[in-house]
């Protein structure tokens, strides 16, 4: 993992290359790309093709009209502003609670000096290598127990903190060096004030990480949900697009704007800050 | 007499004052033991104030539940009844379960289809976009923005996608005057369609590596490779590949770990089938505990595999130590 996690700024900068060879590399690269976008091309014309067009034999490749008939059922006959509803509480409190937690752990693990310091460090590493399907059992048990199976908080909990945060904070405010914190102190501040007002403030770049693993990994979240929620009041965007594919099999316009409702902010987001993004998913594997 | 008087006395009350500043020193000292003691316990406090609450969580979602599925591996329970001991006999029944054996052979063919052509996919792509020329730009976002996209997500886009009735994939082999395939609805097709869309989903991430690494391989390697003659393929091969090993391993044993732990896209494309075909190992976990309610086999099952996870890892990280591939 090391070879990774020396690079926080992956963003490629490309080397010249000769220019003779370009057009060969277009002539690569262009179909590609094309294959590559193609997938939400059809989601977005899918979700604005009326139904009589898409079952049609032979199927047309572009729909001859446009229209929102898809976005309207899908208002209007599922739960679908509920479950976004859901989704964006699931990960607003993940994203927040991932940056105050983790960061906190971080700064703790890599700053002060306390007995079993060493060791909680260690047993947080370990945790990394153990895989989620073996916690669901025990954890759905657990959780039916504490009352939160089939409520939104079975969804919430597990995305509070995380091992991964944890490590990825400790690694940078190693990197920091430690001087304005010391004379901050010298100042009259307590750690803890240290820690909000001198440190956090620095922070931003591993903060920015952390906060798009945690939104990619709990706006997109499936399997958890899946087992411990089946209320559909409690649904996410993810369980109730799922959903759809049972009860509403052959409404493929529903469908793709379901679809378009649950990936588009993540698209938009993307865009917006590709940067940010390939850093967090050079740092890890999210979806690995 | 009285000399000696005078200095016993004197140093009586030397060794009186001695004793006396002795007993302050043996007082100081305890206090500042004692002191130490209360800075370092007041150190622990804080220390563990900061990494507590994380600690509890990460912990507590991890390995309480981690150790709580190894005893209920060893127990035959249905989540209602009295559970019974059984020990180790669901770990038995792996070894002569027909539908396990066919799950794990299911995975296998996954694995061997995604990991070799993302790892391959992402070193060309990588090599390919690490290059200034117009529109690298777009050929990027495209190819990255997948990424983004849910198991869920991708599943329907799947299904659409493959649907052998008006599916795009149908449409394009009609109008080329190619035979029409079942795709997701074939036995023998429907895990190539999941690897295919796997591939579309997380390319982005072996690219992404590969291209951070290729940034850190030194100019004048390959400037020495041009000067020495060594085209641009040679100098490929025989310059940047070496110097991309550890990546490769590391994203080997990556790809290869997530591959052999999936579900979420077949349980948003075939749930499995067709006829079981791309039943995998996790699907068949999930579907013992959570469909059958068999949550002692199915823990068994998932610590199985945790267990190959771990050999594999281990394996892949000695092999490279002596090869002298430093990836970990």
């Amino acid at each position: 993992m090391s070879v990774l996690l020396s690079r926080v700024t992956p963003v490629p900068r490309a080397r010249p290359a000769r220019r003779s060879s370009s057009r060969w590399w277009h002539l690569l690269l262009a179909p590609i790309a094309l294959l590559f976008a193609l997938p939400f091309v059809q989601m977005f014309l899918t979700a604005l093709t009326p139904a009589s067009e898409i079952n049609k034999f032979p199927p047309a490749f572009i729909p001859a009209h446009l229209t929102l008939d898809g976005f309207v059922r899908l208002f209007q006959t599922s739960g679908i502003l509920l479950w976004m509803r859901n989704t964006i509480v699931v990960s607003g409190v993940g994203v927040l609670s991932h940056m105050v937690l983790c960061s906190l752990a971080g700064y703790g693990f890599a700053r002060l000096r306390f007995r079993g310091r060493n060791l909680g460090f260690f047993a947080i590493v370990a945790t990394i290598m153990i895989p989620t399907q073996l916690l669901m059992v025990p954890t759905y048990i657990l959780f039916t127990r504490l009352g939160l199976i089939d409520t939104l908080g079975a969804a919430i909990v597990p995305w509070l903190a995380s091992a991964f945060g944890i490590f990825l904070m400790r690694q940078f405010f190693l990197s920091l060096p430690a001087e304005l914190e010391e004379a901050a102190m010298l100042d009259g501040c307590t750690r803890l004030q240290v820690f909000f007002r001198v440190v956090l403030p620095l922070a931003r770049p591993a903060l920015a990480t952390l906060a798009i693993f945690t939104l990619l990994g709990s706006w997109n979240d499936l399997v958890w949900p899946l087992i411990a929620i089946n209320n559909d009041q409690a649904f996410t965007l993810q369980l109730g697009i799922t959903n759809f594919q049972g009860a509403r099999r052959t409404d493929w316009s529903l469908l793709m704007a379901g679809n378009v409702v649950a990936t588009l902010p993540l698209i938009a987001f993307f865009i917006a800050a590709q940067k940010q993004f390939l850093a967090t998913m050079t740092f890890s594997g999210i979806k690995g | 007499m009285a000399a000696t008087t005078v200095f016993s006395s004197r140093s009586e009350r030397g060794r009186g004052r001695e004793t006396a500043a002795r007993g302050a020193t043996a007082q100081q000292s305890a206090e500042r033991r004692r002191q130490i003691r209360r800075r370092s316990l007041r150190a622990d406090f804080e220390g563990w104030g900061f990494v507590g609450p994380a600690m509890v969580i990460v912990l507590g979602l991890s390995v309480f539940p981690a150790v709580w599925a190894f005893l209920l591996s060893l127990q035959k329970w249905n989540g209602f009844s009295t559970p019974t001991n059984v020990g180790l006999a669901n770990y038995a029944t792996m070894i002569t379960d027909g539908q396990l054996r066919a799950a794990v052979n299911h995975t296998v063919l996954y694995t061997a289809l995604f990991v070799p052509t993302s790892v391959l996919l992402g070193l060309f792509l990588a090599v390919a976009l690490n290059r200034r020329i117009v529109l690298v730009g777009i050929y990027r976002t495209a190819i990255f923005l997948p990424f983004v996209a849910s198991a869920a997500s991708t599943g329907i886009l799947t299904t659409y996608l493959f649907n052998p009735q008006y599916g795009l994939v149908n449409n394009v082999l009609r109008v080329l005057g190619l035979p029409q395939q079942g795709w997701l609805e074939n036995p023998s097709q429907a895990m190539v369609v999941i690897t295919l869309m796997s591939l579309w989903g997380q390319a982005a991430f072996t690219t992404v590596i590969y291209l951070a690494a290729l940034q850190d391989i030194p100019g004048e390697l390959l400037e020495a490779a041009r000067i020495d003659g060594a085209n641009v393929w040679q100098s490929f091969w025989h310059v940047t590949f070496p110097q991309l090993a550890p990546v490769t391993v590391f994203v080997t044993i990556w790809q290869t770990i997530g591959a052999i732990q999936l579900f979420d896209l077949v349980y948003t494309t075939t749930r499995g089938g067709p006829l079981n075909a791309t039943e995998t190992i996790v699907y068949y976990m999930w579907k013992s505990a959570f469909k059958n309610l068999e949550f002692g086999y199915g823990s068994a099952v998932a610590y199985g595999l945790f267990a190959v996870t771990l050999i594999i890892t281990i394996g892949v990280v000695l092999y490279s130590r002596r090869t002298k591939v430093e990836a970990f």
